[in-house]
């Protein structure tokens, strides 16, 4: 790839503190360019959220990093300490988090969770952070947004709030939006909106953003780019279209064959074939004693 | 599917009597309680003299290890050149006694109404909440002053008072815990074999609400040996030729600037007392907690 | 919630009027007569059977009990017998003290309580927490009967920072024309005075603050505990805010409203505290002269206070419940 790099992950390597040090990301590397939106596809506990929290520095504390870099621009953010990494990470990355239900504060108004962030980062005085705001409500097309800034949570459905969020997190144009699995929580006839907005909102702020979804029905409506993991190891990368339409790797293959499609309807769900996650597994187990070795 | 099984049966005994053990709180305060217990028993033979024994040549002999002391008084003597290590010996005897006494007493008072109330909804339920609200709308302390004043001094009294106003403490608590066994699944599954109500509250819920009792009374012994150096330190606990930890503190307030030790001795005793209690009650709490085991 | 607030004075009527019949019980029940006490050798059988009727204290019990009720609710509380003055009066003259005193502990508690909460949660997994719960689990052991002793020790006689008993040192010849002396000197810029009336509450504060402060402490940082790892916490730290602003600024919020209700609860405690507190700082307020009238026997004072106090009590849960309802966004607006 010779494109310019907004964010690059090389080989990042993470173990469990429990369990005996088990390996919970292995060798990843990936990268994602300025104003693309990059897919990190798989299963739970295939590592995708431990990769999004590594680049917030935010791993919980049984997770311990053993290698690899991750680079924001042309800042390395391991070797970063805390103070840095939160300046770093306000201004320049923001989040759209999986609940909308629980990601805002139950006892702050709408106004003050949206702006508080561009009154510390962008020196904005309290009026222009509001019509800020405004803006930015307007834009992820919020009906009535003064009476929403007035609002409670609980006073706003859970599409809303995710319209709020979404806002929220192109309020500074940060260079890089990690979206972790925004969808999963929402009814389904209101997934496809957010899915749309996102990527609208992406469209215009020319935002990178990275998409930690486990459905690859997600991917296809919304990512340029997918790496796919497998109990922390990369399966396989690609172009979305050349990934979902010519799968190289046998677990790809089945899980495209897994996910429903409107012109392939299933009956049910099709799982993934045991003999498939048993080559899977042989070819973790191989790179762990290549490693190890 | 619910379990028509109690949660306390069928469980090998020995792997809980081992984190009894393991518990540090539960061995610290446990271990002090139990000192004071083999003191306040053999209280005669460990004391080097006579409580009430006065020897106004001695008074006011600071402890051992500043100037002046006398090695035959340890922790010195009050005004009265009364030995404050013996008087602290003997003290122990009333304290224990009331600790005990009326920590079972206002336990068993308020165990068994926080029981009636926590089981049987509807009136009972609303007199007892309602008892325990007039109750909680006292000041405890001038409660317990008062009825010592009517009924006169003395330990029996000491222990009714405490009795009378801290039945409330375990009232509450037991109340809500039996709510919520109430609901669980195997008074559910009792039920539905057909058990009486009274064989499911005293079969079913009361072992499971016993940890917290078993907890909630030893920390009831703490604040009964505190309600009793209160009634002292006022003047209404028992006669004054028996030696309390309160009544030492009232008097040896009086000489405070002279022989401080004579207030600090058992200010220090009730105080020690008082922590132990509360941290059995604590390590106890934590080690018969099923939920809180880990 | 104008129902509700209709069912919650409905309720304090209910505990007040069970308050008044506990009262009435437990000083009819006394087996030492008050009149007995008052009167001279000297009197007549006469002289005692007036004496009864001016107190009130002749007529079958729920006689006693009825036109006793009578007489509370038009606040006519009687007239002292030991100290000959009415007890409304007296109550008047004693209560700012015992309040001045309760709400500066319950400030400081606020404080203390707060301040260790956020420390204990600044300081998760590390050396801090365990200061702090340790610190609170000491609090919490000890009543406050036993912290004041102590602070008698500490700050009365080995370092003798703060006078010991009374209000206000009277050699200072400061005038109050209120009885609320801290306030009044507050609020007319008496610099002398609110220092030594501060230096007189130095010592019961601390003694009735520090366990409820750890009470305050406990109960917050398990709030806090919880809701900083709620997703609003998490998104908070991307965008990069301190944790100290995190936590007060997000935590804070959602955590403080079960503790302060708590708080109010406990609250009633302290006031009750107060008693045995006042009692050993000779502090001139509600508590002390409660004593001395059970001491004295004085039927009318005791009456009188202790109704005062049940009063109060119900009053804070009252103001509590009312509270919690105004602080939370959801009941506010359901």
């Amino acid at each position: 790839m010779s494109e310019p790099r907004l964010l690059s992950i090389e080989g990042l390597s993470a173990v469990s503190d429990r369990d005996n040090g088990a390996p919970i990301l292995r060798d990843v590397s990936l990268a994602v360019a300025p104003g693309e939106i990059h897919g990190l596809v798989g299963e739970s506990g295939a590592g995708k959220s431990t990769i999004a929290r590594a680049i917030l520095g935010m791993t919980p504390r049984t997770v311990r990093i053993t290698q690899g870099a991750i680079i924001l621009g042309n800042t390395e953010l391991l070797s970063l300490d805390a103070r840095q990494l939160r300046r770093l990470l306000g201004a320049e990355v923001a989040l759209i988090p999986q609940d909308p239900l629980t990601a805002l504060n139950p006892s702050r108004r709408i106004e003050a969770q949206m702006t508080d962030g561009l009154r510390m980062w962008k020196g904005h005085s309290a009026k222009s952070a509001r019509e800020r705001a405004l803006t930015l409500l307007d834009e992820v097309q919020m009906r009535e947004p003064e009476r929403v800034m007035r609002c409670y949570p609980h006073e706003l459905s859970g599409g809303m709030r995710q319209r709020v969020l979404i806002a929220a997190a192109f309020a500074l144009e940060p260079k890089l939006v990690i979206a972790d699995e925004p969808t999963t929580a929402l009814d389904v006839t209101v997934q496809k909106q957010i899915l749309k907005l996102i990527r609208a909102m992406q469209a215009r702020h020319k935002t990178g953003a990275i998409f930690v979804t486990h459905d690859l029905g997600v991917v296809a409506q919304i990512c340029d780019r997918v790496t796919l993991l497998y109990q922390g190891k990369v399966m396989e990368h690609g172009l979305t279209a050349d990934l979902l339409l010519k799968p190289r790797h046998a677990y790809t293959k089945a899980l495209v064959r897994a996910t429903p499609r409107y012109d392939r309807p299933v009956d049910g769900l099709i799982p993934v074939p045991d003999a498939v996650i048993a080559a899977c597994r042989a070819e973790i187990a191989g790179f762990d004693g290549a490693t190890h070795g | 599917m619910p379990k028509p099984f109690s949660r306390t049966r069928g469980r090998p005994r020995f792997p809980a009597l081992i984190r009894l053990l393991q518990n540090p709180k539960l061995g610290l305060g446990g271990g002090f309680v139990l000192l004071l217990v083999i003191i306040a028993v053999f209280a005669p033979a460990i004391a080097p003299h006579d409580p009430l024994e006065q020897d106004l040549m001695a008074s006011a002999l600071p402890p051992f290890w500043l100037a002046g002391a006398d090695p035959a008084h340890l922790l010195g003597t009050d005004d009265l050149g009364r030995d404050v290590l013996s008087r602290l010996i003997f003290g122990s005897r009333v304290a224990l006694t009331v600790a005990v006494v009326a920590g079972v007493a206002a336990g068993t008072v308020g165990s068994l109404l926080g029981l009636l109330a926590g089981y049987f909804d509807g009136w009972t339920d609303i007199a007892v909440s309602r008892l325990i609200e007039i109750w909680m709308a006292f000041p405890a302390v001038l409660l317990s002053i008062l009825i010592v004043a009517i009924l006169g001094s003395g330990v029996g009294t000491v222990i009714v008072a405490i009795a009378i106003i801290d039945w409330t403490r375990f009232a509450r608590v037991i109340r809500a815990d039996t709510m919520a066994n109430a609901q669980a699944d195997y008074v559910v599954a009792a039920r539905t074999l057909g058990f009486g109500r009274w064989t499911i509250l005293f079969r079913e819920i009361l072992p499971n609400v016993m940890p917290g009792l078993i907890a909630l009374l030893a920390m009831e012994m703490g604040i009964a040996v505190v309600i009793e150096a209160i009634l002292s330190f006022v003047g209404l606990s028992v006669s004054s030729d028996t030696p309390t930890w309160g009544s030492m503190i009232a008097s040896g307030r009086q000489i405070i600037y002279q022989a401080w030790w004579v207030f600090a001795a058992p200010l220090a005793a009730v105080f020690a007392t008082v922590l132990a209690f509360n941290q059995l009650g604590d390590g106890l709490r934590r080690a018969l907690d099923p939920v809180m085991r880990r | 919630m104008i129902a509700g607030a209709a069912h919650r004075a409905a309720m304090m009527a209910v505990t007040l009027f069970g308050v008044a019949l506990v009262v009435f019980v437990l000083l009819r029940v006394a087996p030492g007569d008050p009149i007995a006490m008052m009167i001279g050798p000297g009197a007549s059988p006469a002289d005692i059977v007036a004496l009864r009727a001016h107190y009130g204290l002749d007529g079958s019990l729920p006689m006693q009990f009825a036109v006793w009720l009578g007489a509370m609710l038009h606040g006519d509380f009687g007239t002292s017998i030991s100290l000959r003055r009415d007890v409304v009066a007296l109550i008047g003259e004693r209560l700012p003290a015992t309040l001045e005193l309760a709400f500066c502990a319950l400030g400081v508690a606020l404080v203390l309580g707060i301040a260790l909460a956020v420390i204990g949660t600044l300081g998760k997994r590390r050396a801090g927490e365990a200061v702090v719960d340790g610190a609170t689990g000491l609090l919490l052991a000890i009543p406050d009967f036993v912290w004041a002793l102590l602070l008698v020790l500490l700050f009365g006689v080995a370092v003798p920072l703060f006078p010991m008993s009374g209000r206000v040192d009277p050699s200072l010849g400061a005038q109050f024309h209120t009885p609320f002396y801290l306030l009044e000197a507050l609020v007319t810029g008496q610099g002398a005075a609110v220092r030594d009336a501060a230096a007189h509450l130095v010592m019961p504060v601390l003694a009735l603050a520090l366990p409820l402060a750890a009470i305050i402490a406990r109960v917050l940082k398990g709030a806090l505990d919880e809701a900083m790892v709620q997703d609003y916490v998490l998104l908070a730290r991307v965008k990069g805010f301190s944790e100290l602003r995190i936590v007060t600024r997000e935590a804070l919020r959602n955590a403080i409203g079960p503790t302060l209700a708590l708080t109010g609860v406990q609250f009633t405690f302290l006031l009750g505290g107060t008693v045995i507190v006042e009692r050993i700082f000779s502090f001139p307020g509600l508590g002390n002269m409660a004593i001395e009238g059970v001491i004295n026997r004085d039927l009318p004072l005791i009456q009188g206070i202790v109704l005062t106090f049940g009063f109060l009590f119900i009053l804070t849960n009252l103001v509590v419940d009312l509270t919690v309802v105004g602080l939370n966004p959801k009941l506010r607006h359901g």
